[in-house]
């Protein structure tokens, strides 16, 4: 794992909580008692109207729909390798929550990808310290 | 909203001598030879620039490498659209006194590389929450939004490969454009091309194949603006700015509030037409950025010239000629000319191409464009969107 070749994220301290959690394999999202959980992680509700500064972190239930997604034929790491090859899906993944996030899809054929399609998460400890949150189909 | 209209002028506008591969120099070379030559083309000299507006470059490297001191700067650096947006900020600026020559320049070695800083902060909200997943520029990201229209509306990618054709065949008539017959070479191709080859071309990242995607280039362009009053103190007749919009809608792709739709695209086109005192109904020739086959589409329909969803449809929508050639609805000879210069799929994509737009714009307007000048061109939409579909810029540009 060490040798991990994709591109890792470096948390800031607002995000570190959910950093951590994906660690512990929960999502976990910054939520605000009137306006619900949002993403991605910030300080305050961005509801303009809201701008609350009193957010509380829930865990997610992992579950969501594949809102909309590509396909990429191209050699990104970490899909660079021979046992790790494109073509990869990307997918913006619409938690049962709400809010949408960017993601991979863990599927054998990318083509029999569907948007709305069920997903649920799947965490991927890529490296000792950064846990990514992926997707498979349900 | 309609005090901007007619005020400030574009009376200089080029690129740099060459675009495509131009190892030989660096970002802000480019810059200063678009410069030069937008000023040659206004018949002005750079001693007179007192207002300096650039992206990709801070406007203090920009004038330090000129050699000037202006006295109104603006680095609005916002991607693709950010000269639409420079240029609605120079009307503003040239209006409030604050310069009386505005400058806006554009370089970019977006193919070779030369002093072109890539990448941003692991730490910033795309390294956290969209980099890991391996994006890998815009192929993968532009195309975000795309599956969600065709599943939302019905679009298909043949719909897309006509969008493709027709702009090649405008390249085809350009001497500039890269991909146009003009430049044709063995190696990189060019010339004429139809949906089908557009279909059968490599897939790069799905629904997009390479014939979908715009072009990697070296280049620049920069554009001179002055007061109405001084406009035709000028080398060539000048172009009138009617009308301007931006926006910011969002920066990460993931986070677009609705995929179908370009909120940015909306806010900006309303305000364009509103300070015009137009709508869709009153524009002869659109540049709508197209990085993508399907970026122009979002604008034909998010600034009013199609309903929503039906921009496949209305762009797939051929006829035949006299000569039983195919004439493509957005391509000569169709009834919505746009991206005559070949866009950024067949002409020249830097990275930021929203200049090269409205270069083409106002040279339409001038009837400067020989073999490919749509008739009757009077009122001119420059449009595009920066990051994807993340900010907006809208310009309406008239010859009176």
């Amino acid at each position: 794992m060490a040798d991990y070749a994709g591109r890792l994220p470096v948390a800031t301290p607002e995000s570190q909580p959910y950093w951590d959690g994906l660690k512990e394999h929960k999502l976990m999202l910054p939520t605000c008692d009137d306006c619900g959980p949002h993403f991605y992680p910030r300080p305050f509700c961005p509801m303009p109207k809201c701008f609350n500064w009193d957010i509380k972190w829930m865990q997610a239930s992992g579950k969501g729909k594949v809102h909309t997604f590509v396909i990429s034929h191209q050699p990104i790491p970490p899909y660079n390798s021979e046992d790790n090859a494109p073509p990869y899906v990307i997918a913006v993944i619409e938690l049962e929550e709400g809010p949408r996030m960017m993601s991979n899809l863990i599927i054998d054929d990318p083509y029999s990808t569907t948007v709305d399609m069920d997903v649920e998460i799947v965490f991927d400890d890529v490296t000792d310290e950064v846990t990514l949150p992926k997707f498979k189909p349900v | 909203m309609d005090q901007i209209r007619h005020k400030v002028a574009i009376v200089g506008a080029a690129e740099t001598d060459d675009l495509g591969q131009l190892p030989h120099m660096s970002r802000l070379a480019l810059h200063a030879q678009a410069a030069k030559n937008a000023l040659d083309d206004a018949g002005i000299s750079l001693a007179d620039v007192d207002g300096l507006l650039c992206a990709g470059a801070i406007p203090n490297e920009v004038a330090e490498y000129l050699g000037i001191q202006p006295r109104y700067i603006d680095g609005t650096s916002v991607g693709g659209c950010s000269f639409m947006i420079h240029v609605r900020h120079a009307v503003a600026a040239i209006m409030a006194g604050y310069c009386d020559v505005a400058l806006v320049t554009h370089g970019e070695s977006g193919r070779s590389g030369v002093d072109a800083p890539r990448g941003g902060s692991a730490s910033s909200p795309g390294g956290q929450y969209e980099a890991p997943f391996a994006i890998g520029g815009a192929p993968t990201t532009f195309s975000i939004p795309v599956l969600r229209h065709f599943h939302e509306y019905g679009t298909t990618k043949e719909h897309l490969a006509h969008i493709a054709a027709a702009t090649r065949a405008w390249a085809n008539l350009n001497p500039m454009a890269m991909m146009g017959s003009h430049r044709r070479t063995p190696e990189r191709g060019g010339g004429p091309i139809t949906p089908q080859d557009v279909l059968n071309s490599r897939m790069i990242c799905y629904p997009f194949n390479l014939l979908d995607c715009c072009v990697v280039a070296d280049g620049g362009g920069a554009l001179v603006l002055v007061s109405e009053e001084r406009a035709k103190d000028y080398a060539k007749d000048p172009v009138y700015v009617l009308g301007a919009g931006e926006a910011a809608a969002h920066w990460m792709v993931s986070q677009m509030r609705d995929h179908t739709t370009a909120d940015g695209y909306r806010i900006a086109g309303e305000a364009a037409y509103k300070s015009a005192g137009l709508g869709p109904q009153d524009i002869d020739h659109c540049m709508f950025y197209d990085a993508f086959t399907f970026t122009p589409l979002m604008a034909a329909e998010d600034l009013g010239f199609v309903p929503k969803g039906e921009g496949g449809p209305f762009f797939a929508e051929t006829k035949t000629g006299p000569d039983g050639e195919v004439i493509y609805k957005s391509g000569p000879g169709g009834d919505f000319p746009m991206n005559t210069n070949g866009g950024g799929l067949s002409y020249c994509h830097t990275g930021m191409y929203g200049m090269f737009a409205i270069i083409e714009s106002v040279r339409q307007l001038r009837g400067e464009c020989g073999e490919r000048q749509v008739p009757n061109v009077n009122v001119s939409m420059a449009h595009g969107p920066g990051g994807m579909f993340a900010s907006a810029g809208t310009l309406i540009l008239a010859n009176a």
